[in-house]
């Protein structure tokens, strides 16, 4: 059985990231397993161009960004294999962890890692975890699907198309199919607000003059064999279709960008603690899950908007899988000893939807822990404290705040050292022309 | 050429009916309107092999139920599909209607359920803890059993196949009526491609359309309502929430939601009943999806709706006398129904395969062959494989190493044999009924592109006929700046 | 005088501007985080531009398409010429990054580069 030091499962942009900084950090046996044929994940299929601006100080397409990650990755010879599924992962009696994939070159394998980055990603919300009622022919596709027939096969998958969602990929794929000749109908969303980013919002459909529906979603769809058409509705304050609004579109397509989900059934399989909000690993500020020497980073451990965020994070995450695996392998201490130190729950109130890390651990956390959040609603002139019991250790000021876009702040260490070091630390988005509840 | 039967409809009575015919020296043609086994009621019901409780004794659905109960596990074994004897729960949650449940009892008793009884207390929860704190007795029926519905299907076709019976698909047979002589009669079929087709005998397996095919040639008319139900598919994260198939007590309002692990780990919520005159109304609706839901979460309270990745409806083939009509009619020699084949009729299929063989080998006097194979390999199953079983297939082809779902963990070349075998796969749907390809939680999401490949490949398909389940379901309409349907 | 209102696209910030023209003429831009959101709203008012990227489909490679790009931004009025442009690459394996599969694409001045590499095989 061939041992690691660490294993990274996924071989897109967080894997990479992560991998990288690990090797930087002396890790010196990492393995990447990835699923699909070549490194890079599903930035392969974004090849618009709005990555790398943060990371680079550059605007890439999505494979050119890829590509940088790729290369430094080859430059410093970490082993991949490609083409192979991670089947399993476990815990073996010593604590390492048990890494069973398998691909087409060797079959069944079997790996040990003293450490193990989870960089798996996430998948699109399907039509049927939506319940959108009607026939099921062909003609539906999520648009990452689409996308990828579009952008990596070279196959336009329908003629006349109604998108359901305004995430980033619907807004992208309105504009992509359109170029390719397709006529995109209208973009529906449920909530009265877009998912998706503004500029795409501006360069994807008003520039194609495609129609944007707020508050509206499918109620019926149409077509035995292939889609012949989809029935719009607007809705309610409860997202509940309002009688009498139905209008009938014709198309051929229906393509469903309606949210992502992080894949954790192997984190899942591990015992690792996810949490019901993000849907991704519960992790503290080394981005550790609750199975030592187990992190996670990029969409698996909550979705991201950007690229960037996630190399980010995934550096940060191997870093700390590098301290791990060299502590581990320094010394034959109980990694188990590290769960009787002191941990803060951070509590997200008001608007807050959820903060990645979830706890942190003072005594490890560097003197500035970078904290991302998302909202629940629209939020205008607010303000996001952080609190440890009454003394409010952060204050910023909103002008507006969306749930697709992820927010940050930093929470020092000297901070929480002055406020003792118990309780929890509360994230609270405070209430001022509160938008939408 | 003269066929000694044709059988109309390829769904899971047809292709029973079929395999037990081709015991016989006998010349069968099943015609299929779809372009596959197993696209009609057969695909979307509640995948359940029924104790025999409901049917009033005396009827064939009482008698073919608990006879094709009992033949389960022998064809299974024969036939290796996934069947699985969970036992079943009829839940009664108003006391007052305790009464019903145990005439229920007595009804299952009369058809000849073995190892019933009602259970009380304490016991409830012990049985199936998630169940409602309302319900106040359940009535177990050890005998209660799920099966795949799509293999179980394939499986009876594939080897009917096996053993000479020949298929045609895509064939929409439009009219059938007497032909031959006084003392050679026989039937004339015709299709709607204008192909004329002679046989002997007549099958009229055709689901929602038997009552026009019978209508045709027999002054017994008969009517079939298509009833709709719709379902919800949950997560595997939610297939061990019962353990049990878990009916509610039928009554006025209906027969109740039923609550049901699959024999794949999923779990499964539904029908509705809801009476259509459209006899392809095989749409959800928002309404119908929300009943479910609603009346599921009567005996189980926790049903997690969010876990749900998909909900389809299926069509009852209902008739107005609430019974099958299986055997030949009376004013039509050689025309044999099995008509109305609703619920239980998946559990019913082997039992009503076997009478009405039977029947028809007498009549046509057919002799036995001895030549039969009565059993059927599957296609091997990578997920549910030991390590040791995976290395193996993996020895026999590399194929069987490269995962194409990974939500179902189906790799190439259980894809690539779905295709292969006899009354192979032709399309996504194809693929999906017999692998289980696209049938998991990203709802074929990400394998869709890798197997549309697959079947190009394997099936010689330009990229613009692969399709979802036949002609007019095709996946892509051109290539990038190219014209429609060129490359 | 006119007053526009403009979402910079630059970056996923997104900044509202405000564009106020006298005479066809841009006299101020409000609202921009960064230079770069300036000369966004003056462009956008007067000579909007747009990246384009697109695929075009390759013989011998790894993989049947390679994605492009526009080298520069091009006029928003050219992007369906640019596009039928694109369609009619000829493209041959082995490619490189940032390779010009197309120079001066529809006049725009702009060359169609690869923005992916791709092997011959």
């Amino acid at each position: 059985m061939e041992r690691y030091d660490l294993i990274v499962v996924g071989g897109g942009p967080a894997g990479l990231s992560a991998a990288l900084s690990a090797r930087r950090a002396g890790v010196r046996d990492i393995l990447i397993l990835e699923r699909d044929s070549e490194l890079g994940g599903i930035l392969n299929q974004c090849i618009h161009s709005g990555f790398g601006l943060h990371t680079f100080q550059e605007e890439l397409t999505g494979p050119e960004y890829a590509a940088r990650y790729v290369s430094q990755v080859q430059q410093l010879g970490i082993p991949c294999r490609t083409n192979t599924m991670v089947l399993d992962l476990s815990l073996t009696a010593s604590g390492e962890k048990l890494v069973t994939a398998m691909n087409r070159r060797e079959g069944l394998l079997s790996f040990t890692a003293r450490s193990v980055v989870l960089a798996m990603g996430c998948r699109e919300r399907p039509r049927g975890a939506l319940n959108l009622p009607g026939y099921r022919p062909a003609g539906i596709y999520t648009a990452g699907t689409a996308q990828r027939l579009v952008n990596m096969e070279g196959f336009l998958p329908g003629r006349e198309v109604v998108i359901l969602g305004s995430g980033d990929i619907g807004l992208i794929m309105a504009r992509r199919m359109t170029l390719e000749g397709a006529r995109v109908k209208a973009v529906a969303e449920l909530m009265p607000y877009s998912g998706g980013l503004q500029r795409n919002i501006v360069q994807c459909l008003e520039d194609f003059g495609i129609p944007l529906l707020l508050s509206h979603t499918v109620v019926d769809i149409r077509g035995k064999d292939r889609v012949t058409g989809v029935t719009l509705a607007e809705v309610d304050d409860g997202r509940r279709p309002i009688p009498g609004t139905e209008e009938e579109i014709s198309c051929d397509t229906l393509l469903i960008s309606c949210g992502l989900l992080p894949e954790n059934e192997l984190s899942d399989k591990l015992g690792v603690a996810l949490s019901p909000i993000t849907g991704g690993p519960i992790v503290n500020e080394s981005l550790e899950t609750n199975v030592p020497g187990v992190f996670a980073c990029g969409n698996v451990l909550h979705v991201h908007d950007l690229v960037d965020y996630v190399s980010e994070e995934a550096g940060r995450a191997g870093a700390c899988a590098a301290a791990y695996a060299a502590r581990t392998a320094s010394s034959d201490r109980d990694p188990q000893a590290f769960a009787e130190e002191i941990s803060l729950t951070l509590r997200p109130e008001g608007g807050i939807r959820y903060t990645v890390p979830q706890t942190v651990r003072p005594a490890h956390m560097e003197e500035a822990l970078l904290v991302r959040y998302r909202v629940g609603a629209v939020w205008t002139d607010c303000t996001v404290s952080v609190w440890l019991g009454d003394v409010c250790i952060m204050k910023q000021k909103k002008k507006k705040v969306t749930p697709g876009e992820m927010q940050q702040f930093f929470l020092k260490k000297e901070a929480l050292s002055a406020a003792g070091a118990s309780g929890d630390i509360i994230v609270r988005l405070e209430k001022e022309n509160h938008g939408s509840p | 050429m003269m066929y000694d039967v044709i059988v109309i409809g390829a769904g899971v009575t047809g292709c029973a009916v079929a395999r037990e015919l081709s015991r016989y020296r006998l010349n069968v043609l099943v015609l299929e309107k779809e372009e596959d086994v197993c696209c009609g009621t057969s695909k979307a019901n509640s995948a359940v092999i029924h104790a025999g409780h409901d049917a009033l004794p005396g009827t064939w659905k009482a008698r073919f139920n608990v006879e094709g109960n009992a033949m389960m596990d022998r064809l299974a074994e024969e036939l290796d599909f996934p069947f699985r004897r969970n036992g079943s729960l009829v839940v009664c949650l108003e006391e007052e209607r305790i009464p019903e449940l145990e005439a229920l009892l007595e009804r299952g008793r009369q058809n000849g359920v073995e190892g019933l009884r009602i259970v009380t207390g304490a016991e409830i929860k012990e049985l199936e803890p998630n169940l409602s704190d309302e319900v106040k007795a359940v009535l177990y029926c050890p005998t209660g059993g799920i099966v795949c519905p799509f293999l179980m299907t394939v499986a009876l076709a594939e080897n009917a196949f096996e053993n000479g019976v020949e298929f045609r698909f895509g064939r929409t047979v439009t009219a059938v009526c007497a032909a031959g002589t006084a003392d050679r009669a026989c039937w004339k079929l015709s299709d709607a491609d204008g192909e004329i087709y002679e046989t002997r005998c007549v099958v009229n397996a055709a689901g929602v359309y038997a009552d026009l095919f019978n209508n045709m040639v027999s002054a017994h008319k008969l009517t079939i309502l298509p009833r709709r139900g719709e379902y919800q598919l949950l997560d595997k994260k939610a297939g061990s929430l019962v353990s049990h198939t878990v009916f509610q007590l039928p009554g006025a309002s209906g027969k109740g939601i039923l609550v049901t692990p699959t024999v794949h780990g999923n779990l499964l919520v539904g029908p509705t009943a809801q009476d259509l005159t459209d006899r392809e109304g095989v749409n959800t609706t928002a309404e119908g999806l929300a009943e479910v839901m609603e009346k599921g979460r009567r005996s189980v309270p926790s049903l997690p709706g969010g876990l749900t990745i998909t909900s389809f409806a299926g069509l009852r083939a209902s008739e107005a006398g609430h019974d099958f009509v299986v055997g030949e009619a009376p004013d039509a020699p050689g025309f044999f129904n099995c008509a109305g084949i609703e619920s239980p009729g998946l559990s019913a299929a082997p039992a009503i395969s076997v009478y009405l063989a039977d029947l028809i080998a007498a009549r046509l006097q057919a002799g036995v062959r001895e030549d039969v194979c009565r059993t059927r390999r599957g296609i091997p199953c990578v997920a549910q494989a030991s390590p040791e079983e995976r290395r193996e297939l993996f020895a026999q082809d590399p194929a069987y190493g490269n995962v194409i779902c990974r939500c179902e963990t189906v790799t190439e070349g259980e894809i690539r044999n779905a295709i292969r075998r006899p009354l192979g796969a032709r399309s996504l749907d194809g693929i999906k009924r017999r692998t289980r390809a696209g049938m998991g939680r990203c709802q074929a999401g990400f394998c869709t592109p890798k197997v549309m490949e697959i079947l190009q490949e394997e099936l010689g398909l330009d990229p613009f006929a692969v399709s979802k389940h036949g002609p007019g379901s095709e996946l892509l309409v051109r290539q990038n700046g190219g014209e429609n349907g060129t490359i | 005088m006119e007053v526009r209102k403009l979402i910079c696209i630059n970056c996923p910030l997104g900044c509202p501007l405000t564009v106020t023209l006298e005479e066809g003429e841009v006299v101020s831009v409000v609202g921009n985080t960064c230079p770069r959101g300036e000369s966004y709203g003056r462009k956008e008012v007067s000579a909007p531009t747009r990246t384009l990227t697109s695929i075009v489909r390759v013989r011998n490679g790894h993989l049947p398409v390679v994605s492009v790009k526009t080298s520069a931004d091009i006029p928003k009025g050219k992007i369906g010429s640019v596009m039928d442009a694109v369609h009619r690459i000829d493209a041959d394996a082995p490619i490189a990054i940032g390779q010009v599969l197309l120079k001066d694409a529809a006049g725009t001045g702009a060359d169609i580069v690869a923005t992916k590499a791709i092997q011959r095989v």
